[in-house]
């Protein structure tokens, strides 16, 4: 039988902000244990919430950004259970009424396009951290994250294959970080995804019954946890087997999935509105006002590009995949450089410089500025494009800037006609035989000669006008 | 909706509350004596009207998001139960 | 000094000023009465004699360097779900037994940046559920008046230690009519605020949108004082009200004349003792005296308010009391196999019968299946009787009526049926359901027991209620009167 396999996705993202959802703890990654657990993080009795502006900001932008309906009125809930991690036994997120509605995003899987609908996402806090071997048979209670604002983005089960789950997660994670509202950084767990995967018989239009695997907080394993369960699915279906609802986490040592012991019995969160906390109203002030500082989004600027600019929807799609990428180019043309030339050293030798020496953009060593001028040189015809690509070698390894390193390297390109006649009158004497099989019709040799005029300039002839000055004197 | 002793069973269970055999057989007939009083609601139409879970109507404050809480482990950990290192102590958790 | 005991806040605050009494002075004194009486009476939960005194000492220096204000170096007893950093915290629960609060409660710094002194932490029923003090863990309360009765609950110990002048006035809190019952079972002035007047920052929750902080004193005039300290805007709290400060003491000298009074026909039905309504009647005729008119009034949902309210209540709670897990502060069990078995022993052996009972009726009508019969349709009937009240204020601009259905009872007489103790509260939680300011004021005696006379004001009508009080104790004197033996 052919089977498919239906992915949606839960994806928990760590606001930018400097102190917890609902108190003025701080939120700075890596603190001694407890340190930065206040006493509304360690729910003492008697302490209250309110909540935090700036995470109430982020969600709106994210609801911007993903042209969604963001509710007038919005409400927190509680979700009960117990857990050594979370503090006042339950969790306040938002059940019935999420801030940010319905809305979609679009992603390139191969050379489709592709829309995935967004469910919700609703603000809510993060539990604290177990650390395990503390003491034999104990684990030890950090409660520094909790408290820490969330933004969980669900989406519609719109996915048909582990690339298309990767592509999501990829593209939501750049948009995160492109409008602000995340840092991105998946190690520290800033970014995690909670992946439900369900197969049915190709064709069928019912949903499986699907396993949610849990905190993946890497692509890499998030292919390979999809990939091993939507296999272990599909082989226990054809064995004759069922597929229980699940919670299942990722073992990157053995690329499988395995159900949680902890989660077996069936939860009853009871949620109801949280009490201490009233509605939350985003007027069409607030979200006008959000919309004013949000960088442009990815879909214009792409859009810019190819209208404004020129490139082709590949190049410009390239160029917006990363808000870094985006801001280098358009820091390297605002500093002068022509768009076309700006796109092809990007995505060219930039990118393949970058990717050798595992560096992200944003810590390049030759800055856009550099590109600029070094581009500069290249259409005021001071070097070759072969002699630019030493270039830019040179200043990547940190030898200075475009100018000293085209005099100290001597690539200068001659373009005063005069040296370059006598050149290639040099040439000609030379070779007397290419220039007989030139005249006696083989168009090959000229190519050949332009060769040799090149080699005799040390490559500083500026090709085009030995071009020209050539063919002149051989039609002469 | 009648409880029975499973039910109080579940309850105390999802309350992560210990309870005997002989305290939920006592628990039973006074929670099914408050029970009663509450199916006095069930009488009441309440088509159409709006939950209320606040007297006031008004909506939620928002706070600066500025650092205010200081580092106050020592106090807090000196009323805690079992710490090490900083860690409150708990048996393990098992995922 | 026995003159001194019955003296209100004002005179207590013009003999200070005028150095005829000191605070350490003042406070001994109450310390004396409470080595004396509370023994018996059981007001107090826990008493630290030295902090109380270094206050007292603090608030001497700030009179005489001139910078006292109305409250200072005055001695408040300070109910024990209010946290005070460096004191016990019980709110009356073995889970809290030995848990010294490590900040303060909202309510306790207005106290301390008045130079109020804080007596000592009262009795309390456990996590104020209760109507009789008698699920405390720490024992029972008095009544002073009778004590072989109950004080009312659940601030019982407030309640008997203003009574018996174990303190020149105390705090409370009413979830469903923990300040009013007891008031009216003591006989003394209690007021419970507007929801949202008093933060409720450091309060020890039990039903978050219920519980509301209030003053117990011996008058109006002190509830006017009280509250002028308690009540304002707390950042802390989201459901603190932001408005302009008030003097609450503004118009209590205001003329009743012309005064709109509602009598709910709901509260003088079955289920009121006879003589408590005599007493209730006799109150508003001296009313009708004072000026006032008549207007009766319906409030018809008022018999859903108890099983509405005890659909809310245990529901928060049973949330509010999850963070009792034995992890991070309070009680643990000291013998458990694992996790589970630790929360299970931790909470099962930290609380009370009563507290249990609530959690698990709390958790049931949350729990799947549940949650729209009992949760959703309690919140939307709370709905129908807020309207009620909204209803009924446009008749008139008070209501009144009983506080209690009863006088005191005997201890132990209603302990085994809470059913037959959840009715005690049916004149009072319509308020907090509706998040009214409501009060209880000593109106006259039934068998040597005090009656309560109960008035309900429109949402921060707080000053015109203390007003309406205030101008009843200038013709009568029951809220003078002292039991007999203290």
């Amino acid at each position: 039988m052919a089977w498919e396999v239906v992915i949606g996705l839960e994806t928990h993202v760590q606001l930018l902000t400097k102190t917890k959802q609902f108190s003025g703890a701080s939120t700075a990654f890596g603190a001694e244990p407890n340190t930065q657990a206040c006493e509304v993080s360690i729910a003492l009795p008697g302490v209250l919430p309110v909540l935090n502006k700036q995470s109430v900001e982020c969600a709106i932008k994210f609801g911007l950004a993903i042209e969604a309906e963001i509710a007038p009125r919005s409400v927190f809930a509680r979700k009960n259970y117990f857990y050594p991690d979370l503090p006042k036994g339950y969790q306040i997120s938002q059940y019935e009424l999420p801030v940010v509605g319905k809305g979609h995003l679009t992603i390139q899987v191969g050379n489709e396009e592709k829309t995935v609908r967004i469910t919700r996402a609703h603000l809510e806090e993060d539990a604290g951290k177990s650390v395990h071997g503390a003491q034999e048979g104990m684990s030890g209670i950090d409660l520094n994250r909790a408290g820490t604002p969330l933004l969980e983005i669900v989406t519609e089960p719109d996915m048909r294959s582990a690339a298309e789950a990767v592509a999501y997660a990829k593209k939501l994670h750049e948009l995160v970080q492109w409008i602000g509202i995340c840092d991105g950084n998946m190690q520290e767990g800033s970014f995690r995804c909670d992946v439900n995967v369900s197969v049915r018989p190709k064709g069928s239009d019912k949903l499986g019954t699907r396993r949610e695997i849990k905190n993946l907080n890497s692509f890499k394993f998030m292919q390979q946890a999809i990939e091993y369960e939507t296999q272990w699915q599909i082989d226990t279906l054809e064995d004759g087997g069922k597929i229980e609802q699940a919670t299942v986490l990722f073992n990157p040592d053995t690329g499988e999935t395995r159900a949680m012991r902890s989660k077996e019995e069936a939860n009853d969160y009871r949620y109801f509105p949280d009490p201490d906390l009233l509605p939350l109203e985003v007027t069409e002030a607030d979200k006008t006002r959000v919309k004013a500082g949000m960088p442009e989004l990815p879909e214009a600027m792409k859009g810019r590009f190819e209208s404004n600019f020129g490139l082709s929807a590949y190049d410009a799609a390239t160029l917006t995949a990363s808000r870094d990428v985006a801001d280098y180019f358009v820091a390297t043309v605002n500093a002068g450089a022509e768009t076309k030339p700006a796109a092809n050293w990007i995505l060219g030798a930039v990118s393949a410089k970058l990717n050798a020496d595992e560096k992200s953009i944003a810590h390049s060593p030759v800055s856009a500025a550099q590109l600029a001028s070094l581009l500069k040189r290249i259409s005021d015809n001071t070097i070759s494009n072969n002699a630019a690509k030493q270039v830019f070698e040179a200043m990547w390894a940190g030898e200075g800037e475009v100018d000293s390193i085209i005099e100290a390297k001597g690539l200068k390109q001659v373009s005063d006609s005069g040296a370059i006649e006598a050149i290639i009158d040099e040439v000609l004497a030379a070779n007397t035989a290419m220039v007989a099989e030139f005249k006696s019709g083989k168009e090959k040799a000229f190519n050949a000669l332009v060769g040799q005029c090149m080699k005799a300039s040390k490559g500083k002839a500026n090709p085009a006008q030995v071009n020209e000055l050539l063919k002149k004197k051989l039609s002469a | 909706m009648s409880l029975n002793i499973q039910d109080v069973q579940r309850i105390a269970h999802l309350a992560r509350i210990e309870i005997s055999p002989t305290e939920a057989e006592a628990t039973l007939s006074k929670l099914s004596g408050i029970l009663g009083l509450i199916e006095q609601m069930q009488a009441v139409d309440t088509t159409g009207i709006e939950p209320m879970s606040h007297s006031q109507d008004v909506t939620q404050r928002l706070r600066e998001d500025t650092v205010t809480e200081t580092n106050r482990r020592k106090d807090f950990q000196a009323i805690a139960p079992l710490v090490e290192d900083g860690l409150y102590l708990v048996p393990k958790v098992i995922e | 000094m026995s003159q001194v005991i019955n003296n209100s806040l004002k005179q207590l605050g013009q003999m200070l000023a005028s150095k005829q009494i000191s605070s350490v002075e003042l406070t001994q004194e109450y310390l004396r009465r409470i080595d004396a009486l509370n023994p018996d009476i059981n007001a107090y939960i826990t008493l630290d004699k030295d902090k109380t005194l270094a206050q007292a000492k603090a608030a001497d220096a700030r009179i005489a360097a001139g910078k006292a204000e109305v409250l200072t170096g005055i001695p408040i007893a300070q109910k024990d779900i209010f946290c005070a950093q460096g004191w016990r915290t019980t709110c009356g629960s073995h889970m809290l037994e030995n848990f010294i609060a490590p900040y303060d409660a909202y309510v306790i710094k207005q106290f301390d940046a008045a130079g109020a002194v804080n007596l000592g932490k009262t009795n309390m029923d456990e996590f104020a559920m209760g109507s009789s003090n008698e699920t405390s863990y720490f024992g029972g309360v008095k009544n002073p008046w009778d004590r072989s009765r109950v004080p009312g609950g659940s601030s019982g110990g407030s309640a008997a230690a203003v009574a018996a002048r174990l303190c020149a006035a105390a705090t409370g809190t009413d979830t469903g009519g923990s300040i009013r019952q007891p008031a009216s079972l003591c006989g003394f002035t209690g007021l419970k605020p507007t929801y949202g007047l008093v933060s409720r920052y450091g309060m020890i929750a039990f039903a978050s949108s219920l519980d509301q902080a209030g003053p117990m004193a011996k008058s109006a005039e002190d509830c006017a004082l009280m509250l002028n300290i308690m009540a304002g805007f707390d950042e802390k709290d989201s459901t603190s009200v932001n408005r302009p400060k008030e003097d609450y003491t503004r118009d209590l000298n205001k003329p009743l004349q012309g005064l709109r009074i509602g009598l709910p026909k709901e509260y003088f039905a079955d289920g009121l003792e006879a003589n408590v309504g005599a007493v209730v009647q006799a109150a508003i005729e001296e009313y009708k005296k004072l000026g006032a008119e008549i207007v009766d009034i319906s409030l018809p949902n008022t018999q859903l308010s108890i099983p509405v309210y005890y659909v809310i209540a245990p529901a928060e709670a049973s949330s509010n009391l999850s963070r009792y897990d034995g992890v991070r502060y309070g009680h643990r069990a000291k013998e458990y196999t694992d996790l589970m078995d630790m929360y299970c022993k931790t909470r099962a052996e930290g609380f009370g019968a009563e507290v249990k009972r609530r959690i698990l009726i709390g958790t049931y009508v949350l729990s799947a299946g549940y949650y729209d019969a009992y949760y959703l349709k309690a919140q939307q009937i709370r709905r129908l009787i807020a309207q009620d009240f909204t209803e009924a204020f446009k008749q008139c601009d008070v209501i009144m009526g009983p506080a209690a259905p009863s006088t005191a009872f005997k201890i132990g007489e209603k302990a085994d049926d809470p059913v037959a103790m959840y009715l005690q509260d049916i004149y009072t939680i319509a308020v907090n359901l509706a998040g009214l300011p409501g009060m209880s004021i000593p109106a006259g005696f039934s068998n040597g027991l005090p009656v309560g006379l109960q008035i309900i004001g429109n949402y921060f009508d707080e000053a015109r209620m203390l007003n309406v009080g205030h101008a009843y104790q200038q013709v009568t004197d029951w809220h003078t009167r002292m039991p007999e033996g203290i």
